[in-house]
């Protein structure tokens, strides 16, 4: 490129460019092609938060087949739930769990609301070698749940760990789940929806963002929204022991007729308990339309391969992925399964094209850099302390866990055309290499503890590190998708690792002398001096935004 | 920096300022009219400057500024790559020493009085690691002692405490140090934050220099990166103030050609020139780790080492003409360093191996011209082992920069340098001699961390201000060890203050770090007798 135009551009001129591009004609026949570092790489940089070494080689010594099918079935039980870490007065004891014990009491659920938040961050830190993590991140991003609107902690934990518990399993079922959610009951008003004053806020939205979208073929009529809401009037928490009820007084028992889009089906109103089963009425009518699978299957492509879709991609992927779908009677995993094996998410054309979200960049350099963080059992308000300081790097990244700015969840995975390019502007590039800045030079100190980076011991996981060549080749392999030439390889390594010498010996010698001799503190500055610029200079390239 | 307050005070009141702007003179009625700010905008542009020239790799001083006193044992010494006593470059009216046959653009400086020679400079205990002794020249450190942070970063963190809160301002507008090259070096890390932009850094400011930058390849990952790219040129607060300033500047004095020195160079002229107030630039230059085939083999005067010293030297000569050609002569001084010498007594293949002390440059018109020192004593019969010692100390340039060139107190200076150094006559230090009242750059930016009294002797209060939340303030020691956590714990937002008690902890530099969320300053305390 011509260093005026890119100097010059506001945006890349790639739109017009792109629609005459046709993108890639590959589909989702399964991948048969290399399966080396390069491969793992992009494969669990799409799917866990960050492609720790440790977890490349594991992946390597699988085929393909094998390392997608352990990546969808996670084996690990699910995480420990939140404590409290707070020293507000509750019921339970500092260091016990909250869940099971709901309050009304408005301090403490914000102790608690907050609790979550910082036990999230924990969670995605020490996810296991699934795609549990990212996915459950993916549906609290789908059903765009805010926690300052829930405000009750029990109704938001238990909201989240529905959506971990269904995360790979049935879509339907997932559906109905969120649908009599108390989480979702109160978010979106359901709890307030009755026969007499019926409040459409869910009825839209279950249609809108959760299961139809807004492709160019859906065409359901505002009053089918407010023929869904009739339908949906009747569920109610008791406030007294914070579940939900079916309440068949306030019931809308009419029937219910829909418009020309849902071939005009009625679904006759029913009385008494058997009114809670018009929900399942509704569902099933709803996901008679291709409609729900194919926006499923592209809300998945943009989160795990790359947010444009163009025509090819459409015919070769989304329809093919949506129709897997509809087979498995909504199951998720076997649309994952094909996507991850597909000979299309492994095109050359699909790597290393994701701009990392807040999340991704800040929770993925900690995994791969491996930085240790207080013991979340023995420590763990120190553990807490420090996962709201990530916590909060998040939130200032424009990524509040838990809070999303609203239903939709965040711009970056609907706003036309820009996308995941939301995440990254002037306010928000600066903040995340200071991010990066912070952890590899003071790191962060609190009640006596610190976390950082730790560029020596980092180092000391790679196979060679005394030759500076295989140290920046393999630092490359676990942090960076982005081929850098051999040109600037050489002008890192003459200019950062070489101190401006010409031989490699060096540095050789410099970690050959440290290893002899690690206590010693001018060896150890030496070599960790300038492993940290380079990793920080890495990660303050511009090619270290995409995953 | 005093320079802003001395020229304010040295304005009277409803004074005819000496000046003439496009040709008309202006009167002036007093220093706080808005007329007299604006000028006074353009006058403290004549800020002072020092551009750092690292020679990287250990430079042979000896072949660079030949003993003609001692010849025939240094020939003696190095008979392979000795330069002949008649083809040594002599100096105005100093028979004593001359320089390498290279080097006649030096020798043009050292005539017109633009050049002082330092014979000699080194350190107690001279480290011959290429790393370790950088660190040590970079770091200011003893040899014995490992600090990780600059000589250039504290005397910066000093003169703007503040900063990065609330940087950049209008009394700082544009980076505290530059440097040239995609790195910030060790020189301008601060005690905390680095102080420098290495304005080839991607992240900042592109191709003043052609810098690598791997092409955005034809796909949607280039996309993506030239998307990320253009938001990274757009956003460095600084991108603009420097590309301005280089762009003001149209026409320069030759430069040679294929000297990447020069080039260097001629950036820091149009930056000086195009009105940065930045006070450090560094740049680099590197091959001089010549073990072998130093020269060559049938003229020592031609070679690889020849090369070098002939780029340096041409580069530099014209850097002090074209700073005279912009009229930034007496804005801007210079010196050289290179983390070692080199062996008295050459090697058999062709070169030398690593050594001690070395002599250095100081560049511009406003250095005090000369040779400083007397040519090293080398023995009769030089062995392998035998070195150059320091006559003076390498931190003994820096002082006296820092208190001559930079107007820098003594008591400040102990906290840059961590002790008194002997002052050297090398520039002319006219600038400091008046006695400024307030200087802006110490309350520029946001000031979040003070302590009263400084120097201290037994214990001192620190001032905080929290933006609330977890709020953090240790108190580290010169080598960055941590003596004590004043503060760790949650605060409203406010004001608050803690003592520091030093108890028996020896007199010398200690940090107060802040750490307050993502933010973090740092305030250095001096503890004296």
């Amino acid at each position: 490129m011509d260093r005026r135009d890119f100097l010059t551009a506001r945006k890349p001129k790639t739109i017009p460019a792109q629609a005459a591009r046709f993108r890639t004609y590959s589909g989702i026949n399964p991948y048969s092609g290399p399966w080396t570092r390069n491969e793992v790489q992009h494969l669990l940089k799409r799917t866990l938060f960050g492609s720790r070494k440790a977890d490349i080689d594991y992946f390597l010594t699988r085929t393909p087949d094998q390392a997608v099918d352990e990546l969808l079935n996670p084996t690990a039980p699910l995480p420990l739930p939140p404590v409290n870490d707070y020293t507000t007065v509750d019921t339970v004891a500092p260091g016990a769990t909250w869940i099971n014990t709901p309050v009304s009491d408005g301090t403490l659920n914000s102790n608690r609301r907050a609790s979550f938040k910082k036990w999230w961050v924990g969670v995605m830190l020490n996810q296991d070698r699934s795609i549990r993590e990212k996915l459950t991140l993916f549906w609290a991003d789908h059903f765009g749940t805010e926690t300052d609107t829930i405000g009750n902690a029990h109704y938001i934990y238990w909201h989240h760990a529905l959506l971990r518990q269904n995360c790979l399993g049935n879509f339907k079922q997932l559906i109905k789940n969120v649908t009599i959610d108390a989480g979702m009951l109160r978010y979106l008003n359901g709890y307030l929806n009755t026969n007499t004053a019926p409040d459409e806020n869910y009825a839209r939205e279950f249609q809108e963002l959760f299961t139809l979208g807004k492709g160019p073929s859906v065409a359901y009529t505002e009053d089918d929204v407010k023929k869904a809401a009739k339908i949906f009037t009747g569920w109610r928490i008791n406030g007294t022991t914070f579940t939900v009820f079916w309440d068949a007084s306030k019931h809308d028992t009419t029937s219910k007729q829909f418009s020309t889009y849902y071939n005009n089906t009625i679904i006759a109103g029913r009385t008494g308990a058997d009114g809670a089963l018009e929900t399942d009425d509704l569902i099933n009518m709803v996901f008679s339309k291709d409609e729900v699978s194919k926006y499923i299957c592209r809300s998945l492509y943009r989160w795990f391969v790359y947010y444009r879709i163009d025509a090819g991609t459409e015919t070769n992927v989304i329809a093919p992925l949506a129709q897997i779908f509809r087979a498995s009677n909504y199951d998720i995993k076997p649309v994952l399964a094909a996507l991850f094996k597909s000979e299309h998410f492994f095109d050359i054309q699909n790597q290393g094209c994701h701009l990392k979200s807040p999340v991704d960049h800040v929770i993925s350099c900690l995994r791969e850099f491996g930085v240790v963080f207080p013991n979340d059992n023995t420590e763990y308000a120190d553990a807490y302390g420090m996962w709201n300081y990530i916590r909060n790097w998040l939130a200032n990244l424009n990524q509040d866990i838990g809070d999303p700015p609203n239903v939709s969840g965040w711009p970056a995975y609907y706003q036309e055309p820009q996308f995941h390019e939301l995440w990254i502007n002037a306010d928000t590039l600066p903040k995340r290499n200071q991010f990066t800045d912070t952890m590899i030079t003071n790191g962060y100190t609190r009640n006596g503890k610190k976390i950082l980076i730790n560029a020596v011991e980092f180092a000391k996981t790679l196979p060679n590190p005394s030759d500076p060549n295989a140290l920046i080749d393999d630092t490359l392999a676990v942090i960076y998708r982005f081929p850098l030439s051999a040109t600037t390889k050489q002008q890192i390594k003459e200019q950062i690792l070489l101190s401006n010498q010409a031989q490699d010996y060096y540095w050789t010698n410099a970690w050959n002398a440290y290893i002899a001799s690690p206590t010693d503190t001018a060896n150890y500055n030496i070599v960790n001096g300038r492993l940290k610029l380079f990793f920080q200079y890495l990660m303050n390239l511009s090619e270290y935004q995409l995953s | 920096m005093k320079r802003r307050t001395f020229l304010k005070n040295s304005v009277p009141a409803a004074a005819i300022l000496p000046a003439v702007v496009d040709g008309y003179s202006i009167k002036a009625f007093n220093s706080n009219s808005p007329l007299m700010q604006a000028l006074m905008d353009p006058v403290i542009d004549t800020d002072h400057v020092l551009v750092i020239v690292q020679l990287s790799g250990g430079n042979d001083g000896l072949n660079m500024v030949i003993p003609i006193s001692t010849y025939s044992n240094y020939y003696n010494a190095r008979t392979n790559v000795a330069i002949a006593q008649s083809s040594i470059l002599p100096l105005t009216n100093y028979s004593l020493s001359g320089l390498h046959p290279a080097m006649t653009g030096l020798q043009s400086l050292y005539n017109e009085g633009k050049l002082n020679i330092v014979q000699a400079v080194g350190y107690p205990a001279p480290n011959f690691s290429h790393f370790r002794a950088t660190d040590i020249w970079m770091s200011g450190s003893s040899s014995t002692d490992v600090v990780n942070s600059g000589w250039g970063g504290r005397y910066l963190n000093t003169e703007y405490p503040n900063f990065p809160i609330g940087y950049p301002n209008s009394t700082m507008p544009d980076p505290l140090a530059v440097q040239i090259g995609s790195i910030t070096s060790l020189t301008l890390q601060g005690p905390s934050v680095n102080m420098g932009m290495s304005i080839t850094n991607p992240t900042s400011f592109y191709n003043l220099l052609n810098n690598v930058l791997d092409p955005a390849p034809n796909n949607q990952m280039g996309d993506e990166l030239t998307y990320v790219r253009t938001v990274a040129s757009q956003t460095n607060l600084y991108a603009t103030r420097i590309k301005n300033a280089a762009n003001s500047v149209t026409a320069q004095n030759p430069y040679p050609p294929n000297n990447s020195l020069g080039e260097q160079l001629k950036i820091v002229a149009r930056l000086v020139k195009g009105g940065l107030k930045t006070r450090i630039y560094m740049v680099n230059y590197s091959g001089f780790d010549t073990h072998s085939l130093q020269v060559n083999a049938t003229d020592t005067t031609i070679g690889t080492h020849a090369n070098l010293l002939k780029n340096v030297s041409d580069a530099i000569k014209a850097f002090v003409d074209d700073c005279q050609y912009l009229g930034v002569q007496d804005r801007v001084i210079g010196m050289t360093f290179s983390e070692f010498g080199r062996r008295i007594k050459s090697n058999s293949s062709g070169g030398t191996d690593h050594g001690a002390a070395a002599p250095l440059f100081l560049f511009g018109k406003q250095v005090i011209p000369g040779v400083t020192g007397t040519n090293p004593a080398i023995p009769v019969n030089t062995t392998v082992n035998d070195n150059i010692p320091f006559q003076y100390d390498f931190r003994s340039i820096y002082a006296s920069i820092l208190e001559k060139w930079f107007c820098v107190s003594t008591s400040t200076l102990q906290t840059i340098l961590f002790q008194n150094f002997q002052s050297l006559n090398i520039c002319n230090d006219a600038a400091c001699r008046t006695t400024g009242i307030n200087d802006p750059n110490q309350v520029a930016g946001e000031e979040l961390i003070t302590n009263s009294p400084n120097p201290f002797t037994a214990g001192t209060k620190i001032k905080f201000r929290t933006k609330g939340g977890h709020t953090l303030i240790q108190i580290i020691d010169m080598l960055g060890r941590v003596i004590s956590t004043p503060v760790d714990r949650e605060f409203t937002a406010g004001t608050y203050t803690t003592d520091f008690e030093s108890g028996p902890l020896p007199n010398g530099v200690y940090y107060a770090r802040l750490q307050n969320g993502p933010i973090q300053q740092v305030r250095p305390m001096l503890k004296v007798r």
